[in-house]
């Protein structure tokens, strides 16, 4: 790991101004990406601001119009928090999947999102259910966040401060986990929202979270297993790699989906 | 550039003037000389270097000291009792043949307490899935299990 200056953070706004001031600083939110990065020297910031004391940054609050999780919020606090299970379980139930135990302690929703990994969970959970993304300077609709891989919305000097999922009527999360790094090998998340429109989002399978369009009108025709079992998506452009091929992954995903519906029914 | 870092470790103070990017293990191993905490893959898989961090289960080796300054930290040495009675989930592996080399059992003793503070009486499936961040390329893990079900019984 190459050397860097160690900064805190004491709130969002403290984290900004800390960015502006050096051009080559990044924010540190759990390190669980960031300091494996450095030690392979892909990352080589001058200066680390570390937003563990930003007391603003963190908190789940949960009302009538949904769940409101702050960007440092840990995956082991989300999959435990009784609110959170109560009011969106399909949420509690991802962040419980993520990683391994020691991971979940230390990693966060806003680093994951942030970081947009092509088989991380949190971003099908971003766009499958239409959260809201509000970074320091701007909300941003989920469509328009997650652009390419590890490519997002976000502008140099932008934080996310905190993201916002509305309650969906029913929602269910399935993935297929690589049995070595338990990354979403496929993940979908289906949810038919409070307004009856259904979403389907994939990870894992592309270079980016996307939408299945096909999936989303028969579901919203009829929400059942069936409805999606023979809808293919097409292998071209999905990811090929020593875990698994392009057609393999194309043919997870209608897999999922179908346990993902089942799972959103019982 | 150094910095001073200072926590707690295993109940007394400790401190050292580290390079900022010196890991959290790096310290605990080559600071304070507390070698029962382990590298083994240096890649966050493996979970060799499991502690507790204001009593949580994290890998040592992805984080940075920094980021346990003023916190407090446990490792193996740290948890049997003063006059050296074992901590149950060590006598527990003792008891249950739940180690070979011993190379994986700091983490997984470390992660094993953790997991029970959540889990006070996991059924088999829990533990195989609670401890998907320790690997053991010895035992095949059916006596670590075993163990786990043994110390949750003495712990409750
Ligand atoms: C062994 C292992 C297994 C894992 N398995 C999974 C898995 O199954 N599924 C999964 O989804 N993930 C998995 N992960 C990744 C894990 O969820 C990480 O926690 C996550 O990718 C990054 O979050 P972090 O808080 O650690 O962020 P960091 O590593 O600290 O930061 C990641 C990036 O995001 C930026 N950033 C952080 N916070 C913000 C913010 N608020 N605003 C703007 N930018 C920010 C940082 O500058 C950095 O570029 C795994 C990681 C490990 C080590
Ligand atoms: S040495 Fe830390 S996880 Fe392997
Ligand atoms: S006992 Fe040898 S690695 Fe686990």
């Amino acid at each position: 790991m190459y050397a860097f200056r160690y900064q805190t953070a004491s709130s969002a706004a403290d984290a900004a101004s800390r960015l502006a001031a050096h051009e080559d600083a990044k924010l540190l939110a759990g390190g669980q990406t960031m300091i494996a990065s450095m030690k392979l020297r892909l990352a080589s910031p001058s200066d680390l601001i570390d937003l563990a004391g930003a007391a603003d940054l963190r908190g789940i609050t949960v009302d009538a119009r949904g769940v409101t999780l702050g960007a440092m919020s840990r995956h082991a606090e989300v999959a435990r928090s009784a609110e959170v299970q109560k009011a969106l379980p399909v949420l509690a139930k991802l962040a419980g999947g993520i990683g391994d135990r020691m991971v979940r302690n230390m990693g966060t929703m806003g680093g994951s999102v942030a970081n947009n990994d092509p088989a991380a969970d949190y971003p099908a959970a971003v766009l499958g259910l239409n959260a809201t993304v509000t970074t320091t300077t701007r909300s941003i609709a989920a469509d328009d966040f997650f652009l390419g891989m590890y490519e997002t919305a976000l502008q140099p000097g932008e934080i996310i401060t905190s993201i916002s999922f509305p309650i969906p009527k029913r929602a269910a999360y399935m993935k297929f986990k690589n049995p070595a790094s338990r990354y979403a090998m496929v993940g979908v998340l289906v949810a038919q929202l409070a307004d009856g429109s259904v979403r389907v989002a994939v990870t894992g399978a592309g270079p980016v979270v996307f939408r299945v369009a096909a999936m989303e009108k028969a579901l919203e025709a009829s929400f059942t297993p069936a409805a999606v079992a023979s809808i293919k998506v097409p292998a071209d452009g999905l990811n090929a790699d020593i875990h698994a091929q392009a057609d393999y992954r194309a043919h997870l995903i209608t897999v999922m989906a179908k346990r993902a519906v089942e799972a959103a029914l019982a | 550039m150094t910095v001073k870092v200072s926590m707690t470790v295993n109940g007394k103070p400790a401190a050292a003037e580290v390079e900022e990017r010196t890991l959290l293990v790096t310290f605990i191993r080559e600071s304070l000389r507390l070698t029962g905490t382990h590298v083994g893959c240096d890649t966050a898989q493996c979970g060799a270097c499991t502690i507790h961090v204001n009593g949580q289960a994290m890998k040592s080796c992805n984080m940075l000291a920094m980021q346990a300054e003023g916190k407090s930290i446990t490792t193996i040495e740290g948890i049997a009792a003063a006059d050296g009675t074992l901590h149950p989930m060590q006598e527990a592996f003792r008891q249950n043949h739940g180690l070979q080399c011993g190379f994986c059992t700091p983490g997984m003793v470390m992660s094993a307490i953790d997991m029970l503070n959540h889990y006070p009486d996991p059924d088999e499936a829990t533990i195989r899935a609670e401890l998907d961040g320790n690997l053991c390329r010895c035992t095949g893990y059916h006596n670590i299990v075993k163990s786990i079900q043994a110390a949750a019984k003495t712990m409750r």
